[in-house]
Parts: structure tokens; sequence; C-alpha cells
């Protein structure tokens, strides 16, 4: 918000106050929200088919090169899954999760810039045991591993 | 908003690794309360981490992801004394910025 702010008032001389407004993200309170996009249609998909669509890929080859880092083959806890992802395929641009059986598949995407291990531990909820899969985009294309995740308590609340 | 994000982040070598634990709800919309109504989802949708103005990761996170998320990764580069940020925006568009000192 800040940045926006200082850049429209840099600019503000002979700009319309429409233009003003939208720049401040005052008319489109949907744009101010996020500084990157946040791709809606991604996280509401229920395939892996889907998903990779929303995230402008098709047809994900399965590799040996991502591994599954610190993730437990069974959880206690649903709400909390510890799960880590690495790969080893030249040119990795993202890292995505996706479970199985949750409501939405898609848990989160790291975008991974030049410079950066293509290397993500995080945390994550499972509905129920199911497999989680690690979907890597490199060089344009997207590449997946599969694993399954035992639960003994569901994490989506139910 | 919340409590302050934990930033570590250590140098080995011509590595930095870095652990964020951050404070928030990440409510995922299929709860409901006592009542019986569903608890609206609330979650950080967007997370961008930055080593001297350079952003070294960024990510979009549904509400699957935990509560008090926690973030670890490793880039090349950085030194003792530089500084990493890490800025969030959910989807109220609340938003947070931390920022931690390698070590």
């Amino acid at each position: 918000m800040d940045m926006q702010r200082r850049e429209v008032l840099r600019k503000s001389s002979g700009v319309s106050l429409l233009t003003l407004l939208a720049a401040a993200g005052w008319l489109a309170p949907g744009e101010a929200l996020a500084q990157a996009a946040w791709n809606k249609a991604a996280f509401d998909t229920k395939s892996m088919d889907e998903t990779i669509k929303a995230l402008g890929g098709s047809g994900p080859a399965q590799s040996k090169d991502i591994t599954f880092v610190q993730t437990p083959d069974i959880a206690e806890n649903g709400a909390v899954v510890p799960i880590g992802v690495a790969s080893a395929i030249p040119k990795t641009e993202a890292i995505a999760i996706l479970v199985e059986k949750n409501p939405n598949m898609l848990v989160a995407i790291f975008e991974i810039p030049a410079g950066t291990e293509p290397a993500i531990s995080t945390r994550m909820k499972m509905g129920q045991s199911s497999n989680v899969y690690a979907l890597v985009k490199a060089d344009g294309k997207f590449y997946v591993a599969t694993k399954e995740i035992k639960i003994t308590l569901g994490g989506c609340g139910g | 908003m919340a409590d302050p994000m934990r930033i570590r982040a250590n140098v080995t070598g011509d590595t930095t690794e870095v652990r964020v634990l951050m404070s928030h709800e990440m409510e995922t919309g299929q709860r409901k309360d006592a009542a019986g109504k569903v608890i609206p989802a609330w979650h950080i949708q967007n997370v961008t981490a930055a080593h001297n103005g350079k952003t070294v990761l960024t990510a979009q996170w549904g509400p699957a992801v935990s509560k008090n998320p926690f973030l670890s990764f490793k880039f090349k580069g950085g030194a003792k004394g530089d500084k990493i940020q890490f800025a969030w925006v959910d989807n109220r568009g609340d938003k947070r910025t931390d920022e931690a000192l390698i070590a």
C-alpha cells in the first residue's frame, strides 16, 4: 500500500482522479490485496490436471529427481504435517505441493528465483491419508513425484 | 497484526539457510462454529522473502498451509549482518513485514 501511494503521488500531475484512485487500489480492492497475483483458479481445482492447467502447463512427467525431504510416512496430526521437497531438475522455477484428498488439491506454490536452492520445507494440513504430489516446473515443463502420507488424526477440523 | 514473525538466518560457506515461523490462523473455511455457521477462510495468500532487497523466494499459499506457518529454504550468497525481510498478504488484505539479520 505504501509503495503504491508513493508512486501515485509521484505521478499525480496531469492524471485523472479516477486513474489515481484505481492506482491507489481504492476503486479495485481486489488489486490492492496482492503484490503478486494470487492464482485463485489453481487453488480452486479438484484434480492435478486442472491444477497444472491453471498453472499454465500440461501432463507432468514422473521424475526421480524430485525428493521428499524429512516428510513422514505416517503423521500423527493431520493439521501439521511436515513436508519438504527438493528438486534436482535443472532450471527449476517453481515447486508446488498438492494433496490428492484435500477439499482443494493445491496447498502452495513456491517460485524459485535464480540463486535460491530448489528445496522447500513447510507444514501443511491433510484431511485424511492421501497421496501427496510434489510438482516441479522446470524450464517451462512440469514434473511430479508422489508420496503417500497416512494420517492418524485428520487436519481440516472435521 | 498478530505477533512478529520469527526469522532465523544462518550462513554456512556460500549458502544462507532461512527459517521463519509466522503467526496466522490460516483458517481453511471448512470449519463450522458452535452455531453451525461456516468460519470463513482466512489465510496468507502471498509471501515474499528478500535478501538485501533482492527477492529470494515468493510463494502463493492456500488455506492448507498449517496454522502459524513454518517455512525453510536456502539461497546462495548472503553474509553475516545482511538483511532478510519477509512480507505476507492475506486474503483479507492484511499484511505484515518483518526482518532480521543473517547470523
